[in-house]
């Protein structure tokens, strides 16, 4: 059979042809180009289109940043050395710098506090937003509120060891109590906490301040980007806690507590910021007593919290809603009363899927936070919109400001979105 | 023979109230109660004490005094003789101007960034991700800012535009962009134009007509009319032709340089814009990813399936694709709206009169009368969430799955 | 976490203001500050300095007070107030006294409850317009857009003003000084209206101060002055005498530099009493002896004070005029030291 074939063909090739390189068209940035930028007609006129547009913004901006002067002290000086060309002005930032991010009040001598504030705040959220790190570090975590608030205020060191020795009383007695009832434990934990703090609000001398080992900076002294990162922390922090209790209380099957989360949630959710924040600065006074008054920034601090959590309360109660009622149900089959089913089986389940929606109420808030600029307080806006434009050095340096103030919150927000991506996908346990 | 007895009831213990679930849920909800009652009382109480120590009290009265200060941009009639209440309707009416116009923009810049975002090209993909990330990563009060600096830092002076050879001139001779604003050239309606906005209207009507007897002849008999070349001309021929045969009642009022500022036409103020624009800009970014969300949520079968139907693929967008995607795009969508309205009262940073700037800004400077403007102020933004919300449910309703 | 801190700082602080007792005066010195409400910024009046310490005619006032209640002229605490905060700021006690160039008004005074305790400056409202604009009265601004501060009085002086004169504008609202300037000077509004002796401090601050004029019209009267809470009538005497022992000081010719010397050695019945060596006015008012000496010596008497921070040698350069003293044809005449 072979010879008959071997005859009748005149030749059979023995081994396979090595494949044959594409055509150069297909192939390479020719064929990405091809089937990204130039795939029909209408594509590569918006393709050209986005590279007018590009083109655009960069030969405005390039030439305006790499001309930029880095170290006159005023503007007519700066005009000088352009000498017509055009190009940033960045000596503002340059010479401005602290008030740009401490606020003009705060003492200079003190820049390392709020400094060192901001480096420990690093190491303390580290653990919480990095389960790989030791546990361990928690203590730390829990224990920087009090170090943070007395590097940035001063005073007295009682003050926060007080408020700390509250803290850790109310934990030692809601752990004594919560085995017999959560009630218990969380009510009387509570008071153990308030009684400290009465009784050691007598101890602490009137004076201590005075003879402290950090000098007492008063908060209307705060101000600068520092304004806004404290705000943004500080109210974020308060309002998770506060924003799953609101969450909870809405889904809770008792009418008058959900009539009181629903109204509260409603009516804050319904009122511009701006509007509480006027709330904090001409209205909330009147709400205390004459004799105590509440500096501003606390104020601000209350209001921005509510704000905050009815926002945040909403998130959790979608990701409560999106739990499986298989879950809820579980859990009552196995006995559990409902604070342990919220607290081992339904809130970490729903605090996951929140996550995302959280974060994001996070960073708008954190964005928020420039409006205090609009009730007088000199945030990062407030000191490039008063004393810094209206200086007679730099008035009229508009570009550099502004875009140095959106670049740090680019960083800042940006930075937290992509975590929060990261982290969804870590958690996404249930695709596995 | 009555032997039967109550059964065995425990007497009642006063831990009851906490560890017995019959009583928990009336122990919490009347310790809530107290509580409420008793924070009211104390915030009531220390409100009326600094009332009181102040000598001040809460009356109204002041709404119907005379504002005695003067409004730039006004939709309807206002001089300083008006009162209080006259200057906080111009602020409603302006919030409610710029919300509306920021609602529109916002959603072309959304819809727009958010499809081309989908797009095959990779570089306007990418540009359009740059856009949404530097957008919604800025505080919007630094966008207002921006924007607004733009308008008057960089637009020419109304006095660039004078003199034989002036710096700036107008566009086409019509628009004058100035760093107070921009000057629109109005309509005049002579006698006879409410013929031709009659006939617009009429011819609306007819489009819409005509659309529905092309879908019902192609439910009915399978016969494909087209739609988009007859929409335009039913809409604009006739209007046209009235136009002329009306002798051309319609002018226009264009702006001249007179005094200090441009006269005629409508001027648009630069604060209005840079809200305008900086709110549409920004929540556009939102509104972007929303209907990104959107179209990817549809599943590609549903593409699938309706292309092996034979459906060509402007079909398969208008007929599959977009009735399931706006499912998921709208309820966002209105709470972006929500977002604008509210966001809207950061006008105060730009000086434009909305209600935050008349009511809650220069009338509780004027009259002291923080707490009475303030509640106000939170009265009004509260009903506007309330309708909102109020549509939102609605349409949410209407477009729920049935369930069976 | 951090609200424990709060409420901890909190039952702290409530607790060491609740141990306060009623009256400003005692409150004051037991807290040993001064809280006074003065201006975000504007030069020569309140206005930080590049150091950050805040300089000006009404941050002389309160430091005035302080150094005659508390025997320091620095302990005050400057609380930065806008239009809108002030009179909350004041009425809430979160400030014990209100040095903002706020006019004396009748509403302010009898509707507001306020009680000014005197002038420490007498000043109207004038516009400022660049000179390339080629304007000579304010009766020539028919048709202008007008930047103009919102919730002070000049805005519903302008409103009058223009009414009356039967001519229109177009009125910018700003928030603050520097904003008005920023928009000024960006040309988004032909003329900045506030109080002259602001506009002169304003144009000081500009790069070519020569290329704006100040239009002659004065369209209103603005007794501007510190004030106080109604219904603390000790206290609203220690700030009104304290102003006026200031004022009286410059009349008896008692000065920061010869301070001592005229407690010494004047003859003049009137020094002895004004500075202590004579009478018991201290006592009256709550303070020791030597309370206006302090006063003087913390930034000098009425006079020193308005030469240092707006006079004319100051870039802003405003002439005594109508706030000279009575014996100079001005409109200054402190009641008498008795």
């Amino acid at each position: 059979m072979s010879d008959i074939h071997a005859n009748s063909v005149a030749f059979v090739r023995k081994t396979e042809i090595p494949p044959a390189p594409p055509p150069y068209a297909a192939t390479g940035p020719v064929k990405w180009l091809r089937e990204n930028l130039f795939a029909t007609p209408a594509n590569s006129l918006l393709t050209i289109a986005a590279l007018y547009v590009i083109w655009l913004i960069l030969s405005g901006a390039l030439p305006w940043i790499a001309n930029g002067i880095w170290t006159t002290s005023s503007l007519t000086e700066c005009r000088q050395a352009l000498d017509g060309v055009a190009g940033a002005c960045f000596s503002v930032l340059t010479e401005r710098w602290n008030q740009l991010l401490f606020g003009f009040q705060y003492p200079s001598e003190f820049y390392w506090r709020p400094t060192l504030a901001l480096v420990l705040l690093f190491v303390a959220a580290a653990p919480v937003l990095f389960f790989d790190l030791p546990r361990k570090l928690l203590v730390f975590t829990a224990v920087y509120p009090f170090i943070a608030f007395w590097l940035i205020w001063g005073g007295t060191i009682l003050t926060p060891i007080l408020a700390l020795a509250g803290v850790i009383a109310g934990a030692l007695v809601y752990q004594r109590l919560v085995t017999g009832s959560f009630a218990y434990g969380f009510f009387g934990g509570i008071i153990a906490a308030f009684i400290v703090w009465t009784v050691g609000g007598w101890i602490i001398p009137a004076g201590a301040s005075d003879s402290a080992m950090l000098t007492a900076v008063p908060s209307r002294d705060l101000g600068g980007f520092m304004l806004n990162m404290m705000l943004g922390v500080t109210c974020v922090t308060l309002s998770v806690p506060i924003g799953i209790a609101l969450a909870l209380g809405r889904q809770s099957s008792m009418p008058l507590i959900k009539m009181i989360c629903v109204v509260f949630i409603e009516f804050i959710r319904g009122v511009p910021l701006i509007t509480l924040l006027f709330v904090a600065s001409v209205m909330l006074a009147y709400f205390f007593p004459p004799e105590s008054t509440l500096d501003l920034f606390l104020r601000v601090v209350i209001m921005i919290t509510m704000f905050s959590s009815a926002y945040i309360a909403e998130v959790i109660r979608g990701g409560l809603a999106a739990l499986p009622k298989g879950q809820y149900e579980a859990a009552d089959s196995l006995g559990l009363d409902y604070p342990q089913a919220m607290r081992l089986i339904i809130l970490p389940q729903a605090l996951k899927i929140s996550i995302p929606g959280i974060v994001n109420i996070a960073v708008g808030l954190f964005k928020d936070t420039t409006l205090v600029s609009v009730i007088g307080m000199f945030d990062i806006v407030g000191m490039i919109r008063g004393p810094i434009l209206a200086s007679t050095e730099w008035n009229g340096v508009y570009w550099e400001l502004l875009g140095f103030a959106s670049v740090l919150f680019f960083i800042v927000c940006y930075g937290i979105s992509q975590y929060s991506q990261w982290l969804e996908r870590r958690l996404a346990t249930d695709h596995r | 023979m009555t032997t039967l007895t109550d059964p065995p009831q425990g007497s009642f213990r006063l831990s009851m109230l906490i560890n017995d679930t019959r009583y928990r849920s009336l122990t919490f909800q009347a310790i809530a109660l107290l509580l409420l009652i008793v924070s009211i009382a104390y915030l009531a109480n220390n409100l009326f004490a600094n009332l009181a120590a102040a000598g001040l009290n809460i009356a109204y009265d002041f709404l119907g005094t005379p504002a005695g200060y003067d409004i730039n941009q006004t939709l309807v009639e206002y001089n300083s003789r008006s009162t209080h209440a006259r200057a906080a309707l111009v602020g409603i009416l302006n919030t409610l101007l710029v919300a509306f116009l920021s609602c529109v923009m916002a959603t072309v810049f959304g819809v727009l960034a958010g499809v081309l975002r989908l797009s095959n090209n990779w570089l306007v993909a990418k540009l359009m991700s740059f856009y949404v990330e530097i957008f919604r990563n800025i505080p919007v009060l630094i966008w207002i800012i921006i924007i607004f600096t733009i308008m008057t830092a960089v637009m020419p002076a109304p006095r660039a535009f004078r003199g034989d050879e002036p710096e700036a001139s107008m566009l086409l001779g019509l628009v004058a962009f100035t760093n107070r604003g921009i000057y629109i050239p109005a309509p005049v309606w002579g006698p006879g134009s409410l013929v031709v906005v009659a006939t617009f209207i009429v011819s609306i009507v007819g489009v819409i007509g005509y659309r529905r007897y092309a879908t019902n002849l192609l439910y009915s008999t399978g016969k494909l009319l087209p739609t988009g070349w007859p929409s335009l001309a039913i809409l604009f021929v006739p209007t046209i032709l009235m136009f002329y045969i009306m002798g051309r009642p319609i002018g226009l009022d264009i702006p001249e340089l007179g005094g200090f500022n441009f006269r005629g036409g409508i001027q648009v103020g630069a604060p209005l814009i840079a809200l305008w624009f900086a709110l549409s800009i920004y929540t556009g970014a939102f509104i972007a990813e929303n209907v990104r969300a959107g179209i990817q949520a549809v599943s590609k079968g549903q593409t699938e399936a309706a292309s092996a139907l034979g459906l060509r693929p402007g079909r398969v967008m208008k007929l599959v694709v977009l009735p399931q995607a706006l499912r998921v795009i709208i309820p966002p969508l209105i709470s972006q709206y929500l977002n604008i309205t509210k966001n809207s009262s950061l006008a105060i940073a730009v000086g434009y009169a909305d209600i935050t700037a008349t009511l809650g800004g220069i009338t509780l400077n004027q009259t002291g009368r923080a707490i009475e403007c303030v509640l106000l102020l939170m009265l009004f933004y509260l009903t506007i969430s309330l309708l909102i919300s109020a549509v939102m449910n609605v349409y949410n309703n209407a477009v729920k799955l049935k369930e069976r | 976490m951090k609200k424990n801190v709060i409420l901890g700082a909190l039952t702290v602080a409530g607790l060491s203001a609740g141990a306060a007792a009623a009256g400003t005066l005692d409150d004051v010195k037991a807290r040993g500050t001064l809280n006074c409400g003065v201006n975000t910024g504007l030069v020569g009046f309140a206005a930080p300095d590049a150091n950050g310490e805040w300089k000006g005619v009404d941050v002389a006032v309160c430091r005035a007070v302080a150094a005659a209640v508390l025997n320091d002229p620095t302990a005050v605490e400057f609380v930065p107030t806008t239009g809108k905060t002030r009179f909350t700021a004041l009425a809430s006690g979160e400030i014990d006294m209100l040095s903002r160039v706020t006019t004396w008004t009748f509403s302010r005074d009898v509707d507001l409850k306020f009680t000014f305790v005197g002038v420490n400056y007498y000043d109207g409202q004038g516009f400022m317009v660049p000179k390339a604009l080629g304007v000579s009265s304010a009766r020539e601004l028919d048709g202008a857009t007008v930047c103009v501060q919102t919730g002070t009085t000049t805005e519903l002086n302008l409103a009058d003003f223009f009414r009356t004169n039967n001519i229109s504008y177009e009125p910018v609202p700003v928030e603050t000084t520097a904003e008005g300037q920023q928009q000024y000077l960006a040309g988004s509004c032909d003329t900045y209206t506030t109080d002259a002796s602001a506009l002169a401090a304003t144009r000081a601050s500009f790069e070519a101060p020569g290329d704006h004029v100040i239009l002659p019209e004065i369209i209103s009267k603005e007794p501007l002055g510190p004030l106080v809470r109604h219904g603390d009538d000790e206290w609203a005497d220690v700030v009104r005498w304290t102003l006026n022992a200031l004022i009286t000081a410059e009349e008896l010719g008692v000065t920061s530099a010869n301070l001592d010397e005229m407690a010494a050695n004047s003859e003049n019945p009137e020094v002895a009493r004004l500075l202590g060596t004579e009478g018991t006015l201290g006592e009256m008012l709550g303070l020791d002896a030597a309370w206006a000496k302090r006063a003087i010596a913390a930034e000098g008497n009425y006079g020193e004070i308005f030469a240092r921070h707006i006079g004319e040698e100051t870039p802003i350069g405003l002439a005594r005029g109508l706030n000279a003293q009575w014996t100079d044809g001005g409109l200054l005449y402190s009641p008498p030291f008795r």
